[in-house]
Parts: C-alpha cells; structure tokens; sequence
C-alpha cells in the first residue's frame, strides 16, 4: 500500500482531442481550484498530447491550476489507452497527488480504470459531486447508481492517489481572476513504438451539428407519447421558433426518431437548460436524472400521473400534437404583436 | 478460436421505482436480467463461432442464484458456463472484481476476452478495462463492431463525436455496445438440455488458487461511505384544460420567466 503521507495535491488530466482542450477538463479544474482551498493544497494539470505548448498552458491557468505538466510525442498523437496510461501513470508515480480528476467521457473511462488498476488504487466512476471531509481530509465522491434512483458516496481512505471520473456538464468552468506566472514542466514521454498495442485504421468524425445539446438555452424534448416519427417535426418546427433544440429521451432514440446524440438522460446527456419542454415524456427516473436540474420545466402529458408533473413547473395535462401546434401559432403571434 | 465473455446479473433497473412514502427503493418483484451490455457480447461471441469456429466460455461472479443467469448464457449458445461464487469475494469493488476475474480467467485458454460496456446497476464501465490491466491485455472499449482478419480483430469504437476503426492482436480485451446487435432467443432444445443436467460448474476461491487478502471487500480500495435516494423536487401546478388554454398558459410561464 502507499504511503499517504507522500501524496499530496490535485492533479486534473487534460483530456484534448486534436489539440483542442475539451470543456470538462476546464469545469474539473474549476472544481479542483475549490477543493484546493478548502484543503490547502495546489492544482496541477497534466496535457500529454502532441505538440502541446503553453498557449494549452495558459487556458488551464485561466481557470485555477498552479502548475502545468506537458508531455509531447508523435506517439500521443492520437489517444490510445496503453500509450495514454503509461505516460498519465509515470506522471502521478513522479508527482504522488493524493486525488486525480478525469473527464468521464469516452476516453476517460477507457483511461482511468486502467490506470487505478496499475496503481492499485480505487477509481470511482462518472461522479456528479466532489468534497472534502474536513476531518479526514478524504475526497467525497458521489454519483448516481441503480439508474439514477440513488446516490452513493464513495470514498478511497487507504490507497492514494483518490482518483474519479467527473460527469461532463455538471461541474460549473469559472475563470479566477489571478495574475500568476504560467508553469509548465515538459515531461519526457519515454514512450517506444512497442507501447501502441494497437493499430488506429481510421478515425471520422460524424458531422456536427452546430451545438450540444447540453450547451442549449432552451430544449424541446419528446418521448413515446409523440406517437410517431412525423411529430418529431412538429417539435422540431416549434423548437425553431423558440430558438431552442430538439432532445429527446431514451424511448424516441430507441425507436430510432432522433439521434443518440440527442438523448437526455442517465444512458445520455445530463441536461440544465433555462427552459426544459418535456413533450409526451412519462419520466422514467433515467430521465429525470438527466434534466431536473432545468431552470424551468415544462411538461405536456396525456398521464396525468406521470412521474414527470413531480418535477415540473408547470404541467399541461393533454395530447403533446395538439397543445405544440397552437403553441407555436400563439408565439407567432406573440412576436408580431412583439414587433409592432 | 477460444472466447471469453464475462458476464453479471442485475436487477432490472428500468422497473425499479421509489416509495414515495419512505423514499426507499423498492426492490421487491423486481426481475435479474442479464446486463445488456454484457447480452450484447455474448450475441456477439456465437456469431463469432458461427463464422469463424470458436470455443465460447461465459463467467460470471455473483451469489449462487446468478447461476440463472450462465443458464440463459447457455441456452443461447455457449460451450462452457463457469459460476465464481465464494464468500470471499463479497463486497468486493471494480478492483477486487476485476482481479477476481482475472484469476479465473487465467486458468482457461483465451485469444478473446469480451465484457459489456458497463452494468445497468453500477455504471462503472471500470471492470473490462481493469481485468484488461491485470492480464496485461490490450484493451478496446465501446466496440459496436468485430470483424476477423487472420491473427487480429478489426474494430469498430464508438466515441461522442464519431468513431474508429482500430486493428488489435489477439489475445486482447474488448467492451461491447449493446447497440452492437440484438441478442437472440434461447433455443428449446438447450433450455431443455440445461434444466435436466448440470451445466453450470461452480468455482470457488479454491479452484483460482487465489489469496483471500486479494478479494473481497478487504481488498478493496473504495468504500461506500453514503448512500441517499434522491429526493424530487417540489412540483409545480398541474393543469387539466382544453389544449387552447394549456398553450395560453405556457406562453404566460414563458412571458413570467422572461423567455420570450
């Protein structure tokens, strides 16, 4: 077992893709800047990647950390896990933090177990809320379990690092208003071509839309009770007009109405736009998990016990393909009235 | 060719619902399933074997009553279904899992290890990626395709913003989508077979040869400290109305709001 002692600090890795830091990596820093006051300790972020230089080093800065460590090599071009794990592993077995922050995104949750697995130190997974005991001084990482229905508080007490994997979009990215010399510590890679145990044929990009859902101001969310496909654009034409997005919940993405990409939810995107529209939406817990923390929202629902009137604002009981049509006609009107 | 795909029992967590009163989670009359993930690769084990001829060994670490679960594995289509069941291994985390596992696996013959993404009731994902660490084993995650091609494994790995196709040498470690494919039916004949002879072998720490401080909840590094059902938040006003009026309303929330 490790020495506890010898630990100490927050190290946050920076997950880039094609040299582009990724929003998460900036909201843990933000987080890992609080954790850091409250514990007295520094945060240091870790950009292993491919011509990686202090422009990477400032944006980090912007937002709290206290030292940045870079590693560059041809091999880190493009993320693979043995290569990844290696450097992110001699890292933290050279700087000894007592807790490591990782984005819970696809690459994160590739990364992360295999390196808890190599330290021999415990990992906890997609957590959507971090602290410090005061008394032990023992990071207190929660996340949803059992589809959303609990929230479990892990700890680590005996092992360090304490390492987590942190949701996307739930941590708030607050820039400090500091004025600190940028540190940054290039790192030897000491990677050989042996350390690629795969072979990377091709890599596509699936063509993007404008925005993420969890970046919109306004969704407009449909579920089975739309009925059919056809409605979809209905929602679609009323989303237009309000200047919001179409999202959806685990049953239209099923059915295969809307894009995965779109789904809301404990399997898709956890969700807090200032106006939430859940149309025909029951409300699985799944997907209360995934959007209940909406500024305001709004549910249309045939059911008028569906569990999704528990967390609305307000609650329309009826049919979704009657109420959205004259919604989106009394709008218009709303805005010529507006205008004149 | 010699597959494994490890597998694990979970209650089915789309039917679990909350008592409003006590705010617990009701766990009563709730049905074990096989995690989807993990149904995904096995599906995708036998049609493996039915294209290219392979030895299929399914493994899952849970109480005795999991066996239910490698019984369904087998009346899919599996070769060879192996229940780790042991005292020692409770309350063990990803960790201790994932080494569990490990020993288990290294008493068979592998070219292929396969685990689903991740389990319905944990959503760790950490379990295929840590078995994968602890046998040295390359890794590949989120796979929603497998191709064949001589000693190495053409891949398809799905990621938020597109995908990869990526080439591996066996032996090697794989997590499956459950988008991947649609797990078939049992056939009559292999529920037959299983409900009239023993097909499940149980191992026990035992027969891994593994030291009983390396399991367990001893052996795990993470602990649960807390555990909370969440509690909803105060609901708003429900209206019954006529469609007309129920747009009007919505329109006055908005104005209220400042959103329009």
């Amino acid at each position: 077992m490790q020495n506890k002692e010898e630990y100490k600090n927050i190290l946050v890795y920076i997950e880039q893709r094609d040299g582009i830091i990724q929003n998460v990596s900036l909201e843990l820093i933000s987080k890992a800047k609080d954790l850091a006051i409250k514990s007295n300790q520094k945060v240091f972020v870790y950009i292993p990647g491919y011509k990686i230089d202090e422009i990477h080093a400032k944006e980090c800065f912007k937002y709290g950390a206290d030292k940045c460590f870079i590693s560059n090599d041809l091999l880190l071009k493009d993320y693979a896990t043995e290569t990844y794990t290696k450097v992110t592993t001699s890292l933290i077995n050279k700087i000894k933090p007592e807790s490591v922050l990782i984005g819970a995104t696809t690459i994160g949750r590739d990364l992360a177990p295999r390196i808890s697995a190599r330290l021999y130190t415990g990992l906890t997974a997609d957590c959507t809320s971090l602290d410090i005991d005061e008394e032990t001084g023992n990071l207190l990482m929660t996340r949803p379990a059992f589809g959303g229905n609990i929230l479990a508080t892990i700890i680590c007490p005996n092992h360090r690092p304490q390492m987590s994997t942190v949701r996307p979009g739930v941590m708030t990215k607050t820039i400090v208003n500091e004025t600190k010399t940028i540190k940054i510590e290039y790192v030897n890679s000491s990677l050989t071509k042996d350390d690629l145990n795969i072979e990377i044929i091709e890599t596509v990009k699936e063509k993007t839309q404008k925005k993420n859902i969890e970046d919109a101001n306004i969704l407009v969310s449909g579920g089975r009770g739309i009925g059919k496909k056809e409605n979809v654009e209905t929602l679609k034409n009323f989303a237009d007009e309000i200047g919001g997005m179409l999202s959806g919940s685990r049953a239209i993405v099923d059915c295969g109405w809307i894009e995965p990409n779109h789904q809301v939810g404990q399997t898709g995107k956890t969700v807090r736009p200032e106006v939430y529209f859940a149309c025909g939406i029951s409300g699985a817990i799944q997907h209360i998990a995934g959007m209940e923390e909406s500024e305001l929202i709004i549910a249309i629902n045939k059911n008028p016990e569906a569990p999704i009137f528990d967390v609305a604002d307000l609650g329309i009981v009826g049919d979704v393909n009657q109420i959205i049509p004259l919604l989106s006609q009394e709008l218009k009107s709303h805005k010529l009235k507006k205008e004149a | 060719m010699n597959i494994i795909v490890c597998i694990k029992q979970v209650p089915d967590t789309t039917e679990v619902r909350i008592d409003s009163k006590t705010g617990t989670l009701i766990r009563e009359g709730i049905p074990s399933i096989i995690n989807p993930d993990d149904k995904a690769g096995i599906e995708a084990a036998i049609q493996l074997k039915e294209k290219y001829n392979a030895n299929i060994t399914v493994i899952s670490m849970g109480p005795p009553q999991a066996e239910i679960a490698l019984k369904e594995a087998y009346a899919m289509g599996v070769d060879r279904v192996i229940l780790l069941t042991d005292r020692a291994f409770a309350g063990s985390d990803t960790w201790a899992t994932s080494l569990t596992l490990s020993y288990a696996i290294k008493k068979l013959d592998y070219d292929l290890i396969i685990c689903g993404r991740q389990a319905i009731d944990g959503d760790t994902a950490q379990v295929g990626p840590q078995i994968a660490e602890h046998l040295m084993l390359p890794q590949v995650s989120y796979v929603s395709k497998i191709e064949k091609e001589d000693d190495k494994l053409k891949l398809k790995k799905v990621f938020e913003d597109g995908y990869q196709i990526i080439k591996v040498k066996t032996p090697c470690l794989i997590t499956a989508l459950k988008e991947m494919n649609n797990p078939r039916y049992m056939t009559v004949n292999r529920i037959f077979n299983v409900s009239n002879t023993k097909i499940v072998e149980n191992w026990s720490i035992n027969d891994i040869a593994m030291d009983a401080q390396l399991t367990g909840l001893k052996a795990s590094p993470t602990q649960v400290k807390k555990i909370q059902t969440k509690t909803a938040k105060s609901s708003g006003k429900v209206h019954q109305v006529e469609p007309k009026e129920g747009a009007k309303l919505i329109l006055e929330k908005l104005q209220e709001k400042f959103v329009i």
